[in-house]
């Protein structure tokens, strides 16, 4: 037996941190409990929680019946009984059979009961496009989620964040909804075990700036990361990472000193995550906008068959174009 | 022109409402397991007997006087309303004897998760009736601890509890605490109507791949608001389970000690590790759905009338006096205490403080949200700085 390596950064992939993260988790805290289609001897369909039934055994890992509300409404049951389920809803968009007990109990559970019955279940969806899917498969619902009062909403970009806010996620007292942005699922990044990380329900500027202030979350933010490496002009980029709370200071301190701000997001723009953004920016930084606030998002329609992917997500030329929309003013 | 079709009335009913009304009278079919008939006769019942064995005249007269306070804090309850001094009001009537038999079956480590008309079932859990006004005046959403009394807050979506309830029963299985007669169990209470629902499937999907110590209580009061049972299903409910692979049995909802034999019989299957067991409960529901509901849209009085032959007080009052000799001292003592009851129900309603605005904002999240906290201190100073000082 070695002694786990201390203050060593090892590159892995974000599906492996994650695994990483839940495994850690589970060691933490024999309370949590995995759940979901096909998460035990084949590991998900995305691998995700590969080799944790081997290791904590079926009780702990639990292969469910197929039936997301079936899922979400045993894990609530459980999480009355003082479990900490964690919950793995295959696709973005089979999370409506469940999205019942998810808005009428889950998220409500705690303010019914003002405070007796603490609702510490996680749901992670895996979310997003450009991975050429059939229907139902590249969906971005998270503003369905972030709309409802109750739920806490976060989203993953990247391998040492997602080791991190699964573990905060799964430790939080309150239901989280977990998104993890499947294209970004094979992307590598450092990963440090031993590092100190951040508070769960606050955003981070990935990359200092004074021209445009860029927010963006999930799969976005590699693409936007991508634009301001790109780019003429001199780009802050903020990674949300929790939709619901918005931590929004850091924004609003960007906006005050860029006064510009560009939106990325690959879910329809419309009632969105982005949306909200926009609204307490001008509310909050209305005398230090320079421009209009500009939005990159998926369009307001179904996703498309995957073979149009292309032209519904954003990508490094729509974010760009609209960099050179607010600098033009 | 196709003739004219007549509305439907009372004296001349159409053929569904026949129908509806003949299934909801029927006796229940050959498989019903009953203890006491309305005329308060105590058959036998081999399978069952043992189950309530120890239950006497002393028993009986408990379970007569639960029912009977139940009865009465309802109707008060229901009267509240009429006054205004609820918002609505969910009537119990006619289903003392179903949530009695059950609610008393069950022990204090056992979890029940009701629907919203369980207020006989409260009872029985130690939930005073006062804690059940707060959802129906408008002040809270359940003010009792589940977690002392056993007894889940209401749930008004209907079905959603069944999972709920399944999963909570997992997980009293997953801490090893079922496989003899000391182990728990946990009852999910719902209604005909409820077992249209998705939810009920999954439910016992769930509990019957998990093995989960759960008895799903079905009362079949036979309207779900306005839809008959036929509007629900083809086969008797009880029959369901047998596609799940698990048992299902039919009682007299209406009889308090058949359905307490069955409950503990269930309940035992449950604590052995044999569970999930379905239970029927044939019952009906004599008042509306809500005090906002009109029943005479939609049913006939004589079915009301038919089944008030088949009262579930009634017939236990019947059988303590001419088997047991019970006098009226008892009766008396029970009525009086009934009184007592709805006039503590009546004067702490009345008397239930007005929640002030922080309310809205009060526990959304156990770690609060800085979103919503923004909110509230935005809202109550803008409240306060009104001159009468927030009291708008």
């Amino acid at each position: 037996m070695t002694t786990p390596a201390r203050n060593r950064t090892e590159t892995v992939t974000m599906a492996k941190a994650l695994n990483t993260g839940l495994r850690a988790a589970m060691e933490t805290d024999d309370k949590v409990i995995l759940m979901g289609q096909d998460i035990g001897k084949l590991g998900g369909v995305f691998r995700i929680t590969d080799g944790l039934q081997k290791d904590f055994g079926e009780q702990r890992v639990l292969d469910t019946p197929l039936g997301e509300s079936g899922i979400i409404g045993t894990a609530i049951g459980l999480a009355l009984r003082g479990f900490r389920p964690v919950c793995e809803i295959q696709f973005d968009g089979f999370v409506f059979p469940g999205f019942d007990q998810i808005v009428s109990q889950l998220a409500k559970l705690h303010f019914r009961s003002q405070g007796k019955l603490p609702m510490r279940v996680v749901v992670r969806i895996p979310h997003g496009g450009g991975i050429g899917a059939v229907e139902h498969h590249s969906e971005s619902p998270e503003s369905l989620f972030a709309h409802v009062a109750g739920l806490k909403v976060v989203a993953c970009s990247n391998p040492a964040d997602a080791y991190w806010m699964i573990q905060q996620a799964i430790a939080s007292d309150d239901p989280v909804i977990f998104f993890e942005a499947k294209r970004r699922y094979w992307e590598k990044g450092p990963l440090d075990t031993a590092a100190q990380p951040q508070p769960l329900f606050t955003s981070r500027v990935l990359r200092p700036g004074s021209a445009a202030t860029m927010v963006t979350y999930g799969s976005m933010v590699r693409t936007t990361l991508d634009a301001a490496k790109a780019a003429d002009a001199d780009l802050e980029v903020i990674d949300l990472r929790t939709l619901s709370p918005l931590d929004l200071d850091s924004v609003f301190d960007s906006v005050r000193r860029t006064g510009r701000l560009v939106c990325v997001s690959e879910a329809p723009g419309e009632c969105s995550v982005t949306a909200e953004v926009a609204a307490r920016v001008q509310q909050e930084c209305f005398y230090s906008l320079e421009a209009p606030v500009l939005r990159v998002t998926g369009f307001d329609t179904p996703y498309p068959p995957s073979k149009c992917e292309e032209a519904y997500l954003p990508d490094l030329d729509r974010v760009l174009d609209a960099v050179d929309r607010v600098l033009a003013h | 022109m196709p003739p004219a079709r007549h509305e439907p009335t009372v004296a001349q009913p159409s053929p569904q409402q026949l129908v509806a009304g003949l299934r909801a009278t029927s006796e229940g079919g050959d498989d019903l397991v009953q203890l006491l008939t309305p005329e308060g006769q105590r058959v036998h019942h081999p399978g069952f007997d043992g189950h309530v064995a120890e239950v006497g005249p002393k028993q009986l007269q408990s379970l007569y006087r639960d029912m009977m306070l139940v009865r009465r804090v309802d109707r008060e309850a229901n009267a509240l309303q009429r006054q205004g001094q609820l918002g609505l009001w969910v009537p119990l009537l006619g289903q003392e004897a179903a949530q009695i038999g059950a609610g008393r079956a069950m022990q204090a480590r056992d979890m029940a998760f009701p629907s919203y008309r369980e207020h006989g079932v409260a009872w029985c859990r130690g939930v005073d009736p006062t804690e059940l006004l707060g959802i129906f005046r408008g002040t809270d959403h359940g003010s009792w601890d589940p977690r002392t009394t056993g007894f889940h807050l209401y749930t008004i979506v209907i079905a959603n509890q069944c999972l709920n309830a399944v999963g909570y029963a997992m997980g009293q299985r997953f801490e090893g605490r079922v496989g003899d007669s000391d182990g728990e169990a946990t009852v999910c209470f719902f209604g005909d109507g409820a077992t249209s629902q998705g939810d009920v499937h999954e439910g016992f999907v769930w509990a019957a791949v998990y093995d989960a110590p759960v008895v799903f209580f079905c009362q079949n009061n036979q309207w779900a608001i306005s839809a008959p049972l036929e509007r629900q299903t083809r086969v008797p409910l009880y029959r369901r389970a047998q596609g799940y692979g698990f048992p299902g049995i039919r009682v007299d909802g209406n009889d308090v000690l058949a359905t307490l034999a069955v409950t503990r019989w269930a309940l035992d299957e449950c604590r052995a590790g044999n569970g999930p067991v379905l239970v029927e409960a044939l019952t009906y529901r004599m008042d509306a759905h809500t005090t906002s509901d009109d029943a005479t849209r939609y049913r006939l009085a004589d079915e009301i009338e038919a089944w008030k032959l088949k009262d579930p007080i009634e017939r236990v009052r019947v059988h303590l006096v001419r088997e047991h000799g019970v006098g009226p001292e008892f009766f008396d003592a029970v009525t009086a205490e009934s009184d007592e009851l709805a006039a503590r129900l009546r004067s702490f309603c009345e008397s239930m403080p007005q929640p002030g605005p922080a309310r809205v904002f009060s526990r959304v999240y156990a770690e609060p949200s800085p979103q919503v906290q923004a909110q509230r201190d935005e809202y109550l100073a803008y409240s306060a700085s009104f001159e009468s000082g927030g009291d708008r």
